[in-house]
């Protein structure tokens, strides 16, 4: 490429303050094998030019390779210098053209490292990955997608992000000059706002102009993403950004450093206050939901509980408590606490009401599950965080005390206040609470014991027997049980030691359906790195949202034991019809099928290991006979140790 | 707790009620269980769960079941004869009647681990 070509061709966007960075020439292509900038430190730029194509000739006596069309460093070169700032894994995405010239840097420039390119069949597994990933390693990744047919596939996941506090950096290629742009597709589907369509579940959007504007904007992305309340961000790339090479105009470009924001911590005045009104509790009860946001989280908790011997109920949106732990309570004790402190609740008002969907009027009837005299303190992020149309809170249930604190930092100051005001006269008192915590938890053992036992060897098997098979297999591993997803009666919270925050996982946060399968990758992918076994419970419903992110587990390489949960429906939905035909006098309508016509999965009976087998996993079914469940999982088990993603087909108990 | 006052509720109307015993069919009943979704939330065994509370082995009275379908104003929603004969009741019952008994979990090495 000629400079004079170079220099007279017309820049596509004008509007686009051009810039120049240190060490590309427009004389000399960029060097495609070139390590990308480490520009973490801008002082470490490269300060000197690289040498001409005569000079490189005469040194290096080699004919003149044959240089780009470009004439300089591509833009989406210096956005993956940019990104690797950030030490972003891994990038699961389904391509498109909208990001064709990041894509192209990633690969080439990038040499496909940090991140890593994870291929998607969809773009809602794609986010999916990374909300799993994310809950495993607590470090977002990023996902790409086309601007308009992308990202309105992978909005339900972005949905499921936002309400699960998770962040995930989406960057969506759109083509914003109309008069460049090409015909066909990105001109006919383009948009001016991309972002407008996720603007109500992203903690912020921003669609630079400019490569400066994108360093800044891409670590601005992270830094809100990773600040507690974490979330999604999105950015908008222009396709024209990414593809035309760097300006040399006005300063070099650098990129911002990235150093991350301490998370919101209670107020002292009212970390006192709750100390006190804790502390001078007769039965006081912690509930939590996504208030560990790592294993740090739960040894406070834990801490917390000990020092004042309160139960605690564990909603379970993240692995908050041991269910080990003669504190763990379950929702029903919330009717004898005097002090409830709830952290990290998404539903404060669910946990100290109850609705009862059987109302005179087909309506619904509030019942209260605490004494009116119960007082109650509230440590949450998520005030912090509230969009005006897409809502994600509760009724609004009034408190004693409100901390709008990320509660994870606020615990140690809660802790010493606690300490400190806990009289002498208190601590016999608050002893004997946990004597009788520790037969209170003996006693609800064997109630649960009793009830798994219950159609023990029934066909289809039970859930309670798929869950204690599944923990036979795999109890002798580094276990990691990566999604839950459909109702198994809770039975591996109720029966499986969950005692290290990788145990459980959570669930979707949206109760976006089609979670399950690509969490599970993600959070799969996240163990492979670590050295861990996954295992999930995956439902039938969630995996046939998106089925083609079992190709990408088999793709990658990403070792995951899946034991299907075949109950052959959507259950969650069978008691919603049935009740409407219970209020209306008249039998539901069940077809040729077992439940009301439109929430079974049956005739025909979807092959699932066939489909898995089809995308490359180990896959054995269907197992309808609960004889047959152990051995088969054992074989399984080997399989996942070796590398190579396991799925069983197991036909189940409804719940 | 409101599902617990219920069944409160129907014990005492059995009661009044005659000492009726279920007359049905377990063959028909294990049929009608299914047909009428009872399985969707009480497992094919009745065995309960997280969305329907166990019913066998050992169910409740014929009398004291029929009061509580009838009349429920817990999670359950009420069926109306319309909806669930008292027939199919019947044979409901007798199917859950002949549940066999659970094993005992300490005979379970799952459960023991």
């Amino acid at each position: 490429m000629s400079q004079s070509k170079t220099t007279h061709q017309p820049s596509r966007r004008h509007f686009l303050a051009g810039v120049a960075v240190a060490g590309v020439a427009p004389t000399l292509a960029p060097q495609a094998d070139a390590a990308p900038l480490s520009v973490a430190d801008p002082s470490k730029l490269p300060s000197a030019l690289p040498p001409t194509e005569r000079i490189a000739v005469n040194e290096t006596g080699m004919p003149p390779q044959e240089t780009n069309r470009i004439g300089g460093k591509a833009g989406s070169d210096f956005m993956v210098d940019v990104i690797k700032t950030l030490d972003i894994k891994y990038v699961p995405a389904n391509c498109a053209s909208s990001f064709r010239a990041l894509h192209e840097s990633l690969i080439d420039y990038g040499h496909n490292t940090t991140p890593e390119y994870i291929s998607c069949m969809h773009e809602e597994s794609a986010v999916g990955i990374a909300h799993g990933y994310f809950k495993v390693t607590g470090k977002p990744l990023m996902s790409l997608c086309h601007g308009t047919v992308g990202l309105q596939h992978a909005t339900m996941a972005l949905y499921n992000a936002w309400c699960d506090r998770v962040p995930v950096i989406m960057v969506g290629g759109t083509d914003l000059d109309a008069a460049s742009r090409p015909p066909g597709v990105p001109t006919f589907h383009a948009a001016t706002d991309i972002n407008s369509i996720v603007r109500d579940y992203t903690k912020w959007d921003d669609q630079p102009t400019s490569l400066q504007h994108f360093a800044q904007s891409f670590v601005r992305a992270y830094k809100i993403a990773t600040t507690p309340p974490f979330g999604p961000v999105m950015i908008a790339l222009d396709a024209g950004l990414q593809q035309e090479p760097i300006k040399k105009h006005g300063e070099e470009l650098s990129i911002p450093r990235f150093v991350a924001s301490s998370p919101p911590q209670g107020d002292s005045g009212a970390v006192k206050d709750a100390a006190r009104m804790l502390v001078n509790a007769e039965n006081p009860i912690i509930i939590v939901d996504r208030a560990a946001r790592n294993a740090d989280g739960v040894k406070l908790i834990v801490e917390l509980a000990e020092l004042l011997q309160a139960g605690v109920i564990d909603y379970g949106c993240r692995m908050n408590f041991p269910n080990t732990h003669y504190l763990n309570k379950q929702p029903g004790a919330v009717s004898n606490a005097d002090v409830i402190l709830g952290m990290e609740l998404s539903d404060f008002w669910g946990a100290v009401n109850k609705y009862t969907d059987n109302g005179e009027d087909g309506i619904g009837f509030n019942s209260p599950s605490i004494k009116p005299q119960t007082k109650l303190i509230n440590i949450s992020s998520v005030e912090l965080l509230t969009k005006s149309n897409y809502q994600d809170f509760q009724r609004f249930q009034s408190v004693d005390i409100s901390m709008p604190a990320d509660a994870q930092a606020t615990l140690p100051a809660l802790i010493e206040a606690v300490k400190s005001a806990l009289p002498n006269d208190r601590k016999a008192a608050i002893e004997k609470r946990g004597e009788a915590a520790r037969k209170a938890f003996a006693e609800n053992r064997q109630r649960t014991l009793l009830a798994a036992a219950v159609a023990w060897d029934a066909s289809p098997i039970s859930t309670a027997r798929l869950c204690m098979e599944t923990f036979n297999a795999v109890k002798g591993l580094d276990w990691s049980l990566v999604a839950s997803e459909g109702n198994v009666s809770n039975w591996p919270n109720r029966l499986w030691p969950m005692e290290k925050y990788y145990h459980w996982l959570g669930r979707s946060g949206g109760y976006g359906v089609g979670y399950g399968a690509p969490a599970s990758v993600g959070a799969a992918l996240a163990n492979r790195d670590a050295g861990r076994f996954s295992v999930s419970i995956q439902s039938d419903g969630d995996l046939m949202f998106a089925p083609g992110v079992l190709w990408t587990a088999a793709k990658h390489k990403i070792p995951l034991l899946s034991v299907m949960h075949n109950n052959r429906g959507w259950h969650q939905e069978v008691m919603h019809v049935q009740r409407m035909s219970n209020f209306r006098n008249r039998p539901a309508n069940t077809g040729n099928d077992m439940g009301p016509i439109g929430t079974s999965i049956m005739n025909p009976d979807i092959e699932y290991h066939k489909l898995a087998e089809s995308m490359g996993w180990w896959a054995k079914g269907p197992i309808k006979d609960p004889e047959q469940l152990g051995p088969a999982l054992r074989e399984a088990v080997e399989v996942v140790k070796r590398g190579q993603p396991a799925l069983l087909n197991v036909w189940t108990q409804p719940r | 707790m409101i599902m617990f006052k219920s069944l409160m509720t129907a014990a005492a109307l059995s009661l009044i009620a005659t000492a009726a015993s279920a007359a049905g069919s377990a063959e028909k009943g294990k049929e009608t269980f299914i047909k009428r979704g009872c399985w969707e939330c009480h497992g094919f065994q009745g065995q309960g769960g997280s969305a329907g509370a166990r019913l066998a082995p050992d169910p409740i009275p014929f009398d004291t079941l029929k009061a509580f379908v009838r009349s429920t104003n817990g999670q359950m929603p009420p069926f109306s004869e319309n909806v669930v004969p008292d027939s199919d009741l019947e044979d409901i019952h007798a199917y859950l009647s002949s549940i066999p008994k659970s094993k005992d979990p300490k005979t379970i090495p799952l459960l023991n681990q």
